[in-house]
């Protein structure tokens, strides 16, 4: 590490809060997608499916949309 | 394009780039973070606080990249009324009010020592912090209204009158005398940054996209979910209620 001179305290708070932020962001992002995955395993082991994938291929594809 | 637009294509497709933009926006912030503290040379005015830059200039710009990208999916989802538009919207949200905040807060540690003071209500400084305002109304509107389709049309407009400040935010450095320095990098006539330090300010702005990049398909990937899990969880009331019936 180079000697940051004087203002060393603002280069280095200015670095900290940018890593704590996007860790912050990062590690809700992931936690929201781990969760929404956990629930989304336990209706499926429930039995319950999504209208869309209980129909494919039975239906019609709507305007637009792959089926 | 048309087939990534299908959310679960795309879906499939964030599950198999995640790993790959992880890996690379990692190995690209090490060296960014090299260029920037052993590599480029203190500035001759400002001198060691100009590493400051190196973090303040790509997160501003991702900031304003955000705001944008949520306007143009504001038309997707008001035009085309496009499944996906919406998600992107509602995802690009709290990472691009991040990405103001670490602007906001680093370019106030810079102006302490520069200008010697942390604010002052200047154009740009004010314009960031009116966008920083801009996507926390965002958030909350989507929070404070329950139906989908009522809350991504109403954030879409909000998103679309907002998007007036991203010109404001850049030109405010030439349509007002401000304390913020003008255009330095993005300017006719070229960048008036010496190269010696533009090769670490260009890896880190890469680096900060590619950031923005990753987080927003993965918000994204929960956003999806998050909305196949009410709609099942609807699904498993309808269920219960005519079993009893």
């Amino acid at each position: 590490m180079p000697d940051l001179g004087p203002h060393a305290a603002f280069i280095l708070a200015a670095y900290g809060f940018t890593f704590a932020a996007v860790a912050a962001l990062a590690f809700f992002i992931v936690a929201d997608d781990r969760k929404q995955r956990q629930l989304l395993a336990d209706l499926e082991a429930k039995g319950i499916r999504r209208r869309s994938a209980n129909t494919a291929g039975a239906s019609k594809p709507a305007r637009g949309r792959k089926p | 394009m048309p087939s990534l637009a299908n959310p679960t294509r795309f879906l499939d497709l964030a599950g198999r780039l995640i790993p790959w933009l992880a890996a690379l926006t990692a190995i690209l912030f090490a060296v960014g973070l090299y260029l920037s503290f052993f590599v480029a040379p203190p500035d001759y005015q400002q001198g060691e606080t100009v590493r400051i830059m190196f973090v303040h200039v790509p997160a501003a710009w991702l900031a304003m990249f955000g705001y944008t990208l949520i306007a143009i999916a504001s038309l997707g989802t008001l035009i085309w009324r496009h499944p996906l538009a919406d998600v992107a919207a509602k995802a690009a949200a709290p990472i691009g009010a991040t990405f103001t905040l670490v602007a906001l807060v680093t370019g106030s540690l810079w102006g302490k020592p520069m200008w010697g003071t942390y604010w002052v209500w200047d154009a740009r400084l004010t314009s960031m912090l009116v966008l920083f305002l801009l996507y926390l109304g965002l958030i909350a509107l989507w929070q404070a209204i329950e139906e989908l389709g009522r809350a991504g049309r109403a954030a879409a407009i909000l998103g679309l009158v907002g998007a007036i400040n991203i010109p404001i935010i850049k030109f405010s450095v030439d349509w007002w005398n401000t304390l913020h320095q003008p255009a330095s990098i993005v300017r006719l006539g070229g960048p008036t940054i010496d190269s010696s330090m533009l090769g670490a300010l260009a890896v880190m702005a890469v680096t900060f996209t590619l950031l923005f990049v990753l987080l927003h398909v993965m918000a994204m990937r929960a956003e999806i979910l998050r909305r196949r899990v009410r709609a099942m969880q609807q699904m498993q009331v309808e269920h219960a209620a005519l079993a009893e019936t």
